[in-house]
């Protein structure tokens, strides 16, 4: 499954300012990290302003900082900011839904997107946060850790 | 999970193998939480558990004024090829003590059992709408297992 780059800016913002809730980072910071462009997130960060995601400091060093609730949100909740993961028979229909063959067609790629909605509404931004950290080695993350030691 | 929980938060229950006395209680939950009354499997599992200790377990957590949830699970093996594992195929918590770590006892209970009995794996099978069991359970780490369930009617 491929998701839309503005889903992915928004998952990865979500995720990199509710690891830390405390800290605030601007656009650029978390731009940098995950090799994103800093205007394009810095449009999808309004729109998770807009959901009540995260919340946005004023003035001189200011950034951004999550206000969700990391044990309540679901991926779900946050990609369908971006982009529809339809419900079983609920999508948009498509030349040739009405034949047999296209009923078929349908069940089938239903069942795949049933498995995606289950997935993505069961991870919630906390149970992501503990995935990630399970995970052994990260080049990006040891390079940007080497740097940061350097600086 | 429990690094962001206060502990006061955390119930204290101790968890004890079912008793027979326990059953019509369990029944009693599960029939509240599904809308379906099953007690002959609840004696089936209890009866289980009882003939096979090591492999099949019903345990219910129980706080200074009763009985708080329940789990039941058993080691299978060699199913369609799959080394043995624990599967989990219940669980339940009192709707007021939700949310205090009782389920989360209850799954670190089971796991400790189908540790001792020397199985590395542990499973379940849950209805992709029931969010909140999935979400519990992945919250403890469980990802999609390398089976897929298939069914279909049999009068088709
Ligand atoms: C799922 C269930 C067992 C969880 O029991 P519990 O004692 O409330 O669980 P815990 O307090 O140990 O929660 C552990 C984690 O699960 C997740 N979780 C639990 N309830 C949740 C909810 N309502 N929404 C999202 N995540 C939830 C959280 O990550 C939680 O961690 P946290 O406490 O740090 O937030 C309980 O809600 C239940 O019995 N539900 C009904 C089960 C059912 O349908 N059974 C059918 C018969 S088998």
């Amino acid at each position: 499954m491929k998701l839309q780059l503005a889903t992915r800016h928004a998952l990865f913002a979500i995720l990199e300012l509710a690891s830390e809730p405390e800290r605030q980072l601007s656009a650029a910071e978390i731009a940098e990290k995950y090799d994103l462009s800093t205007n394009h997130l810095a449009k999808v960060l309004r729109t998770l302003g807009r959901a009540g995601l995260v919340e946005a400091s004023r003035g001189v060093g200011g950034g951004y900082r999550f206000c969700g609730n990391a044990k309540r949100l679901n991926l779900l909740d946050i990609v369908q900011l971006f982009e529809p993961i339809w419900p079983i028979g609920q999508g948009m229909s498509e030349p040739g839904d009405r034949t047999r063959k296209g009923q078929a067609l349908r069940r089938v790629l239903g069942e795949i997107e049933e498995a995606t909605r289950a997935t993505l509404s069961s991870i919630t931004v906390d149970t992501m946060l503990k995935i990630a950290r399970r995970i052994p080695d990260a080049p990006a993350e040891d390079m940007i850790r080497r740097a940061a030691a350097l600086r | 999970m429990a690094e962001l929980q206060t502990l006061s938060d955390t119930a204290q229950v101790v968890i004890d193998p079912v008793a027979e006395a326990d059953l019509a209680w369990i029944e009693a939950l599960d029939a509240q939480i599904t809308g379906r009354p099953k007690p002959d499997y609840w004696r089936r599992l209890f009866e289980g558990a009882r003939s096979e200790p090591g492999r099949s377990f019903f345990l219910v957590a129980r706080n200074g004024s009763g009985r708080v949830g329940f789990i039941a699970g058993e080691i299978r093996a060699w199913e369609f090829g799959s080394e043995p594992c624990g599967w989990i195929f219940a669980i339940g918590v009192d709707p007021d003590n939700r949310l205090r770590s009782v389920g989360t006892q209850l799954f670190d209970a089971v796991c400790d059992r189908f540790r001792q009995a020397g199985v590395t794996k542990v499973r379940t099978m849950i209805a992709r709408e029931a969010q909140l069991i999935l979400s519990f359970f992945r919250a403890h780490g469980m990802m999609a297992g390398p089976f897929v369930e298939l069914e279909k009617d049999l009068d088709e």
